[in-house]
C-alpha cells in the first residue's frame, strides 16, 4: 500500500519550430489540458483550488527552441508508460514531442535544483555586413572571450542595477559553423550560481552581434564526477511490479 | 499562393507576444483553396486575445470549411509593433492558419462587435494591401464583408464594406458562397459591380454601394436602391432553430491567454426581457433555446476534445435558460463532463434564484460576485425595463454574502434618458446598503461599482434618444465617485469621452465614414484601449468634415425623422419601438413575452418565426419581467390574449395575485 503518495513520472520533450513563440506557461498550460485530454490519472495538491502536481524544469525564453525540455507529474494511479509519450504528444500542439517518459523515483530531487548545467546551440547575426558575423570573425571573439579572465555583465535585480562576472559559468564555447545568416556556436554554462541568458553572451561576443535561432540541446544533473540525463538520474525501479 | 511565414517570422523576435501571429490552435482547420473554391478570410479587427474566443467568427469559420466549395481562415488585427515591422518591411497583413496574404483571398469578412474597433477595419485593409474605400477596389481586389451586431447600423462603414450581412450569419455565408463561387467561374461577369448586385440579392445582405442617399442640411433626406432589384430595406437573418446548428463543434483552444479562456456552449440566442438600452436583446429576438441534450453532449464532447477544465454556458441571460438548474446541478455532480470542471454563466439575473445557482457551481474561491441592476431607482429601472426592485437585488446580495462571497460587483449605465441626480445618487444608496448587508456576514465585505456612460444604439426605444455629453456624463460620475468616498464601495468607471466618440460611430449616418478614414489617418487604431484613445481626432475629423458632434451624438430625434438604419430591419416595427419609447418616459414597464401574450413588436410576426423554449412557464426568481413575485417558481399561464401589454408598476404590483393578462392597460 502507498497510502496518498502517488506515482511520479518525468517526461522529456522537445519544443521546435513556431511554437517557441509561445511561453514557459503556455507550455505548462497546453500540457494540463493535454493530461485531460488523455484522461491521465493525475494527483491533486489539497486546500482550497487543488493543482494537478505538475512540476516544471528551467523555463525557456519565448522564441528559443529545445530539444530537451523536462517535466515532472504525479499520477495518482499506476497506468501503463509506454503508449504515453506518443498519447501526450498528440494532443500536444505541433512542435512539442514527448520523446521520453520514465517513471520517477520516489522525492527524486526537483528538476529546478537538481539540474547543473546546460548546453545551448546560438546562432549569431548581424544587421548589416554578414561577414561581420562569419565563422572565422566568431571565432575570433569567442577565443578573445574565452582568454578573459573576468566578464562582467550588467543586470537589473529588484529595480537595482548591479554588475555580475558571469565567466565561472561559461565552462565551454565553441563554433559549431555557418548558417545561412551568420554562425552557430556551441555553448555549455553552469545554472549557478545564477543563470545566464544566452542574449547576455551574445552581447559580450561583441555589439555587432544579434540572437539568430537559439536552441538548447542538453539538460544535466551532475552529482560528484557524475554527469546524468535528467531522464535516468533518478529512476524508479519496475513502478508496475510495485504497485501491484 | 504562397506563405508568408519565412517574412514574418524574423519579424516576430521584436514584438510582443509573438503567438499572436502562430496559430496552430487545437480546433484550427486545414484549409482546402482550390481554383473552384471561395477563399474566405475571417478577421476580427482587435487583438487576437480579444478575437480569439468569438463564437460567431469561430462557427462561420467551421462552417465554410466544412463546404467543398469554401476554404476559410482567420486573420486578427496586428498590434501596433506588428503593424509597424509589417509596413517597414513590405510584409501584407496575412492569416494565422497558412500565412496567407490577405488580398489572395476571394472575400475578407470583418466581425463588428464594437464601434470602436471600426478604425482597425481600416487598418487591416491597409497592412493588407487592399484599397479602404469600396470605389477604390479592383475586381480582382477582395470582396469586403462585414458582420456582427454593429451592422444593424451600418452606415458609418458603407463607404469601406462591400456587403453587409445582416443578423445570424450561418445561412447567408453559403449563399455568398455559391454566387462568389459562380461569379468566379463564370470569369467575373459584369466586374465588381456585377458581384455585388448579385450578393444584394441574398436575402440579409445589404450592399451600400446600390443605394443613393440624399441629404436636407445636416439631416438625412432618403435613401434609395439604385436598382428595382435591389431591396428597398433588408431584412436580418435569422436561424430558425438552434439544434440545427451545433457549432463550434471544435471549438479552437488557443496556445496563449485570451479573454473567456474557456469552453462556451450558447444555451440560446436571442432576448425577449425587453431592456430598452440593450441592443443585443432587441435585434437578436426571438428566444431560440437550444434543447438540454444538445447542450449536455456539446458540453460533453468539448470539454473531451479540448482538455478545458472551465465550461461557460452562454446567452443573454443565461438563468433563464429552461431547466438550468437540473443542467448547473448535472454539471457539478459530475454527470456530464469529465471532472473537476467550473461552470461560469455569464450575465445572470438579479435575484435570489441566481445566487443559488452560483453558490452550486462556486463551492470554492467565492471572491466575487457581479449584478447588473443597471439603473440607480426603481423608477429609472421601469424606464430602461430592468425590472429589479431593491428587494430583489438585496435578496440577491445577502444570499451572496451569506454564502461566502466577499466582494459583489454592481454595474450601472448613467446618462440614461429621464435621468435625474436623484437617480443617480440613487446607485450610492444601492451600493451602500449593499455593504452594509454585507458587513453582517464579513468584515471584509466590499463593493465595487462599475459605472458605463450609456450609447444609444440602433433598433432599440432608446434609439430617439440624445446621448448625454461628455461634461454631463462627467458630472455624474464625479457626483457619484464624491458621494462614495470613504465607503467600502470602490467606483469604477468608462471614460466619458471614448462614450462619446462610441456616440458618435453608434447612431452616424453615411457621412461618419469620413470621420472614420480621419481619425484612422490620424494613428487612431485600437480606439477600444484607453492608452490609444485621444477625443480630440474624433471631433477634429468631425469639424474637418463640417459635421457637427452633437448633431450626431447629443440630439434628441423626432419622431418622424429618417433614421441612418430604418433600410436596415430587426423585424422590430417602429411604431412598437416608438410606443415602447413613449411607455418608457413614463416608466412604464413591460414584461417579457415569453411567458405573457404577445405585444407584436414584429419579429415573429413579420418572419413567421416562433420562441423556441423548452418550458412555458417562467423560471424561478424575481419579480423582474413578468411583475410577479417568483421567487418560489410559481407557474405564469401562458395566455393567449390582447396584444399590447404595456403595464405600470402600480398595476403590475396590484396583479400580482392574478394571471398577468388581467393587468393590461
Amino acid at each position: 500500500m502507498r497510502g496518498d503518495v502517488g506515482y511520479p513520472v518525468r517526461i522529456g520533450f522537445t519544443k521546435m519550430g513556431k511554437v517557441r513563440f509561445i511561453s514557459h506557461r503556455d507550455v505548462a498550460r497546453a500540457f494540463e489540458r493535454a493530461f485531460r485530454i488523455e484522461s491521465l490519472p493525475l494527483s491533486f495538491t489539497l486546500g482550497f483550488s487543488p493543482r494537478p502536481k505538475v512540476s516544471f524544469g528551467l523555463a525557456l525564453s519565448v522564441g528559443h527552441e529545445s530539444d530537451a525540455e523536462y517535466l515532472d507529474f504525479e499520477l495518482a494511479e499506476p497506468v501503463p508508460l509506454e503508449p504515453l509519450a506518443r498519447a501526450i504528444s498528440g494532443a500536444l500542439p505541433e512542435g512539442i514531442e514527448v520523446f521520453a517518459v520514465t517513471a520517477l523515483a520516489d522525492r527524486a530531487p526537483a528538476l529546478q535544483e537538481a539540474v547543473s548545467a546546460v548546453e545551448w546551440e546560438i546562432e549569431l547575426t548581424t544587421d548589416g555586413d554578414a561577414q561581420l558575423a562569419a565563422p572565422e570573425a566568431v571565432t575570433q571573439r569567442v577565443e578573445a572571450l574565452l582568454q578573459a579572465p573576468t566578464l562582467v555583465v550588467e543586470r537589473v535585480r529588484k529595480g537595482r542595477t548591479t554588475t555580475e562576472d558571469i565567466r565561472p559559468t561559461i565552462r565551454r564555447m565553441i563554433v559549431l559553423g555557418p548558417t545561412e545568416h551568420g554562425t552557430v556556436i556551441g555553448v555549455e554554462l553552469a545554472t549557478r550560481p545564477a543563470s545566464v541568458r544566452p542574449a547576455e553572451l551574445v552581447a559580450a561576443l561583441g555589439t555587432e552581434f544579434r540572437e539568430g535561432r537559439v536552441r538548447r540541446t542538453r539538460q544535466w544533473i551532475e552529482r560528484g564526477q557524475q554527469r546524468l540525463d535528467p531522464l535516468t538520474a533518478d529512476p524508479r525501479i519496475a513502478l508496475e511490479a510495485r504497485a501491484s | 499562393m504562397t506563405s508568408l511565414w519565412p517574412r514574418i517570422e524574423p519579424l516576430l523576435a521584436g514584438v510582443e507576444k509573438p503567438a499572436r501571429y502562430i496559430g496552430m490552435e487545437r480546433g484550427s482547420q486545414v484549409p482546402h483553396h482550390g481554383p473552384g473554391s471561395v477563399s474566405w478570410l475571417l478577421v476580427y479587427p482587435d487583438t487576437y486575445e480579444i478575437g480569439l474566443p468569438n463564437q460567431g467568427l469561430q462557427i462561420l469559420y467551421e462552417i465554410l470549411n466544412e463546404r467543398d466549395d469554401a476554404a476559410a481562415e482567420r486573420a486578427y488585427a496586428p498590434w501596433l509593433d506588428l503593424a509597424a515591422a509589417l509596413r517597414t518591411h513590405a510584409v501584407p497583413l496575412f492569416s494565422v492558419d497558412t500565412h496567407r496574404a490577405a488580398a489572395d483571398f476571394d472575400i475578407v469578412a470583418f466581425n463588428l462587435s464594437a464601434e470602436l474597433v471600426f478604425t482597425n477595419v481600416l487598418e487591416c485593409l491597409d497592412l493588407g494591401g487592399i484599397p479602404v474605400r469600396t470605389q477604390q477596389r479592383a475586381v480582382t481586389d477582395p470582396i469586403v464583408v462585414a458582420g456582427g451586431h454593429c451592422t444593424f447600423n451600418p452606415e458609418p462603414m458603407a463607404d469601406f464594406v462591400d456587403a453587409f450581412v445582416i443578423g445570424d450569419g450561418e445561412e447567408p455565408v453559403g449563399e455568398m458562397t455559391e454566387r462568389v463561387r459562380d461569379w468566379k467561374r463564370a470569369g467575373h461577369p459584369g466586374g465588381r459591380e456585377g458581384i455585388l448586385r448579385e450578393l444584394a440579392a441574398v436575402p440579409g445582405v445589404y450592399v451600400p454601394s446600390m443605394y443613393d442617399v440624399t441629404y436636407d442640411g445636416p439631416a438625412l433626406r432618403s435613401v434609395t436602391p439604385r436598382y428595382a432589384d435591389v431591396p428597398a430595406v433588408v431584412d436580418k437573418r435569422t436561424v430558425a432553430d438552434l439544434a440545427d446548428w451545433p457549432y463550434p463543434k471544435e471549438q479552437l483552444v488557443p496556445l496563449i491567454e485570451v479573454v473567456h479562456d474557456r469552453l462556451n456552449v450558447e444555451l440560446f440566442r436571442g432576448c425577449t426581457r425587453g431592456c430598452r438600452f440593450c441592443q443585443a436583446g432587441m435585434i437578436t429576438r426571438p428566444v431560440r433555446e437550444r434543447p438540454a441534450d444538445q447542450v449536455r453532449s456539446m458540453v460533453e464532447q468539448g470539454l473531451a476534445r479540448t482538455g478545458y477544465d472551465e465550461v461557460a454556458l452562454t446567452s443573454l441571460s443565461s438563468a433563464d435558460f429552461s431547466g438550468i438548474d437540473a443542467l448547473v446541478s448535472d454539471l457539478v455532480t459530475d454527470q456530464i463532463g469529465c471532472g473537476n470542471v467550473g461552470v461560469s454563466l455569464p450575465s445572470l439575473r438579479v435575484d435570489a434564484f441566481t445566487v443559488g445557482i452560483a453558490s452550486e457551481i462556486q463551492k470554492v474561491r467565492r471572491t466575487g460576485l457581479t449584478f447588473a441592476p443597471e439603473g440607480g431607482s426603481w423608477r429609472l429601472r421601469q424606464v430602461i425595463n430592468k425590472l429589479i426592485t431593491e428587494e430583489d437585488l438585496y435578496a440577491a446580495v445577502e444570499g451572496a454574502y451569506s454564502q461566502g462571497w466577499r466582494r459583489v460587483k454592481l454595474y450601472f449605465l448613467v446618462g440614461l434618458p429621464t435621468e435625474m441626480d436623484e437617480d443617480t445618487l440613487g446607485i450610492a444608496e444601492l451600493a451602500r446598503n449593499v455593504v452594509k448587508i454585507g458587513k453582517q456576514y464579513t468584515k471584509q465585505a466590499s463593493a465595487t461599482v462599475s459605472v458605463g456612460g450609456f450609447v444609444p444604439k440602433a433598433h432599440t426605444p432608446f434609439q430617439w434618444f440624445g446621448q448625454n455629453g461628455t461634461a454631463e456624463l462627467q458630472r455624474k460620475i464625479t457626483m457619484l465617485r464624491d458621494d462614495l468616498r470613504k465607503t467600502a464601495a470602490q467606483v469604477k468607471w468608462h471614460d466619458p469621452q471614448a462614450t462619446f466618440a462610441e456616440g458618435i460611430a453608434s447612431r452616424g449616418d453615411r457621412r461618419i465614414g469620413a470621420v472614420i478614414e480621419r481619425v484612422w489617418r490620424a494613428g487612431g487604431t485600437f480606439q477600444e484601449w484607453s492608452e490609444h484613445f485621444h477625443l480630440a481626432r474624433w471631433t477634429d475629423a468631425m469639424a474637418a468634415e463640417g459635421l457637427d458632434p452633437d448633431w450626431h451624438v447629443t440630439r434628441h430625434r423626432t419622431e418622424n425623422e429618417i433614421l441612418p438604419w430604418d433600410h436596415i430591419a430587426a423585424g422590430l416595427h417602429r411604431d412598437f419601438l416608438w410606443q415602447d419609447w413613449q411607455a418608457s418616459l413614463a416608466a412604464h414597464g413591460l414584461p417579457d413575452c415569453r411567458w405573457t401574450p404577445c405585444y407584436d413588436c414584429g419579429v415573429c410576426t413579420d418572419y413567421a418565426l416562433e420562441h423556441v423554449v423548452a418550458s412555458s412557464v417562467p423560471p424561478a426568481g424575481g419579480s423582474q419581467g413578468t411583475g410577479q413575485d417568483l421567487s418560489a417558481g410559481g407557474a405564469v399561464p401562458v395566455l393567449l390574449g390582447p396584444t399590447r401589454v404595456v403595464r405600470s408598476e402600480a398595476e403590475a404590483v396590484a396583479s400580482s395575485a392574478r394571471p398577468p393578462s388581467a393587468g393590461e392597460s
